[in-house]
């Protein structure tokens, strides 16, 4: 269930977004976001640049990121603002866990507002990919 | 901290590009490239796919999920074919040493209004900030560009900011 202002409060997380991408997913997002640089789909192509395979799109985790917090207000407000910093590299099949914490719930110009703190975590734990959220609820 | 190198990487001519507008282009927003987007990220709510769910849900048609904002129209004559965005650009004035490296150093997108399936957005973009550090992978130089997004009203419903980083 999406979370409601009453619900909201600092501290809270986020829940998780389970991320795992296939190949055929980043074809599908090729397609989706009209990027086709080959090295993420094209083993060949990627390592011939010096990386160690394919890779995932940051643009895809920005996508999931804002995946993770569109599913967590829902219909009950909308995303103000968000994004990420690009500080690892993600591979297919390797799970990416998108995850995001509450860090402050306030009142602004008449807007309920909540910031989050949000990341994607690869399987060794590290924050791949550091971001922030700020969402309006209704 | 490394010392100071003597000659700035930053030249006079790059300073100068700062805030100066691009010519626009427009990104058209429609249902069917809505859905493909929604799909590829796993999205599972139905406003991305049904309009009448996202009606229900208080929007005019399929909004656009995060990160999307239409897709730039394409053409063979003008347009890159891996990345589809306007091809041959001049990369403009170059730093006083050559760095031949570059990365994605993130992204934030800030959100006015909905945006739906039907809009179309004219887009501009501009070089907002440069700055010159040295860190772990020697000298860097760190271009944030703005993008600015309005609808057919011409009123701005995004602003996406860009971090580019070259080595």
């Amino acid at each position: 269930m999406a979370a409601t202002w009453n619900d909201v409060s600092e501290g809270m997380a986020v829940p998780e977004l389970k991320k795992n991408c296939s190949t055929q997913q980043l074809v599908q997002w090729a397609a989706g976001s009209g990027d086709f640089y080959q090295i993420h789909y094209d083993k060949d192509f990627a390592i011939g640049t010096g990386l160690p395979g394919l890779i995932v799109h940051g643009a895809l985790k920005n996508a999931f990121l804002g995946q993770l917090v569109h599913d967590w207000v829902g219909n009950n407000g909308r995303i103000k603002s968000y994004g990420c910093s690009y500080r690892g590299m993600d591979y297919p099949t390797e799970d990416i866990i998108c995850k995001g914490v509450v860090k402050r719930k306030y009142e602004e110009n008449g807007e309920k507002l909540a910031d989050l703190e949000i990341w994607t975590e690869n399987p060794k734990g590290q924050k791949t990919t550091p971001g922030t959220a700020t969402v309006r609820f209704n | 901290m490394t010392q100071a190198p003597a000659t700035p990487l930053i030249t006079d001519e790059m300073r100068a590009e700062i805030g100066k507008e691009s010519q626009p282009w427009t990104c058209e927003v429609d249902k069917t490239a809505i859905r493909m987007f929604a799909r590829s990220v796993g999205h599972t709510d139905p406003i991305y796919y049904d309009e009448a769910a996202a009606k229900a849900a208080g929007y005019r048609g399929i909004p656009c999920p995060p990160g999307y904002l239409g897709t730039p129209v394409f053409n063979p004559a003008t347009s890159d074919s891996t990345f589809g965005g306007r091809r041959g650009a001049s990369p403009g004035p170059q730093p006083s040493r050559p760095l031949k490296r570059v990365l994605n150093g993130g992204t934030e997108m800030e959100l006015f209004e909905d945006v739906c399936a039907g809009d179309e957005l004219t887009a501009t973009s501009h070089l907002a900030e440069i700055e010159e550090r040295t860190g772990s992978i020697g000298e860097m130089l760190i271009s944030t560009n703005k993008t600015v997004y309005k609808n057919q009203h011409g009123k701005v419903v995004a602003i996406s900011t860009g971090t580019g980083i070259r080595y």
